[in-house]
């Protein structure tokens, strides 16, 4: 019945391309996921110092792409985390170029999209509270236990109030790969849908008639969707890294 | 047969969980618009807020479609 092969999670599955031996228990497979994540840290750093060329003081249109990056992030970080937590401003560039480019390639027709995979955003989300874990010890000591207990409030509030505070900081990295995670599948799956529809209603009901006109509805549906992506694979990015940065704050500063 | 009957419904339930997202959503930017008419000059310093506001109410959205590829796929 179905003229393409139209099983939306098909475009997920890993599959591998250079099979390398299994050493101490890792597999050493290169995958397409590998692959891809390859050529996007590839495209990133050779795509910016390409833009950056001379370094001149006046920026010449490429350079003042590459600054135009640069500057964004380096505002939103400064404004949330201020000038001390200026120090973590390269892992917030890095995280936000390394989403943001991975989510546009996803979007080019029979590429992988690799923040779909929950392993990806989960390791990003497990890092940045890595270092949240690792600043907020080292900078504050136990002090950095403050960050549960709020203060000026009743004491009987404190049995309410700290676990809940415990339980919100402990699903902060599921939270933040999981929204990655499932933005990015619901929209690839929505993009297969809608194509694998255009495609069906033609085959179906034929070229002329009722059959084209649903097409083209379906088919102006995906394109309007597609458009909808683009502003998604930014927000994504831009949200990670905002919510970093927020985490990162609270580790440098935990007294509220 | 039956237990494959009872997966697609209960996926199809998981999507409610949309209806919340979409309430919160429309909240969210509504009264962001509501107050940045009244006070454009302080709207672009809170754009950052509206961001976040955002993520925290889709995440609950998307919470629903995690579990109903769960139960489809898990």
């Amino acid at each position: 019945m179905a003229l393409l092969d139209t099983d939306p999670m098909k475009q997920f599955e890993v599959e591998p391309i250079v099979p390398l031996p299994t050493v101490f228990g890792v597999d050493l497979t290169i995958t397409n996921t590998a692959t891809m994540m390859i050529m996007i840290t590839l495209l990133i750093v050779g795509g910016l110092s390409l833009l950056m060329g001379k370094r001149a003081l006046v920026p010449a249109r490429g350079q003042s792409i590459a600054e135009l990056i640069y500057e964004f992030v380096a505002d939103m970080a400064s404004s949330i985390m201020g000038k001390d937590g200026m120090s973590f401003f390269p892992y917030v560039f890095s995280l936000f170029t390394f989403i943001f480019v991975a989510n546009l390639l996803g979007l080019i027709p029979g590429m992988f999209t690799v923040t779909s995979h929950i392993i990806v955003t989960l390791t990003l989300a497990m890092i940045t509270m890595g270092i949240v874990l690792w600043v907020g010890f080292t900078k504050n000591g136990l002090g950095f236990l403050r960050l549960f207990a709020p203060k000026g409030l009743p004491w009987w509030m404190y049995p309410l109030l700290v676990p809940i505070e415990v339980i919100s900081f402990l699903s902060r990295p599921f939270s933040l790969a999981i929204r990655l995670f499932a933005n990015m599948l619901a929209g690839h799956i929505l993009l297969k849908l809608f194509g694998g529809f255009t495609i069906s209603l033609v085959g179906a009901l034929g070229l002329i008639g009722a059959g084209g006109l649903l097409a083209v509805l379906a088919m102006s549906i995906l394109t309007a969707v597609t458009g909808l992506e683009f502003l998604i694979a930014f927000l994504q990015a831009y949200i990670f890294s905002v919510l970093t940065c927020i985490y990162i704050n609270d580790a440098l500063h935990p007294s509220h | 047969m039956e237990l494959d009957a009872a997966k697609q419904i209960g996926a199809g339930i998981a999507a409610i969980a949309l209806a919340g997202a979409g309430v919160g959503i429309g909240t969210i930017f509504g009264n962001y618009l509501a107050g940045a008419l009244r006070n454009p000059s302080a709207a672009a310093g809170q754009f950052t807020n509206l961001l976040i506001g955002f993520a925290l109410t889709e995440f609950t959205g998307l919470l629903g479609f995690v579990v109903a590829m769960i139960i489809l796929f898990g």
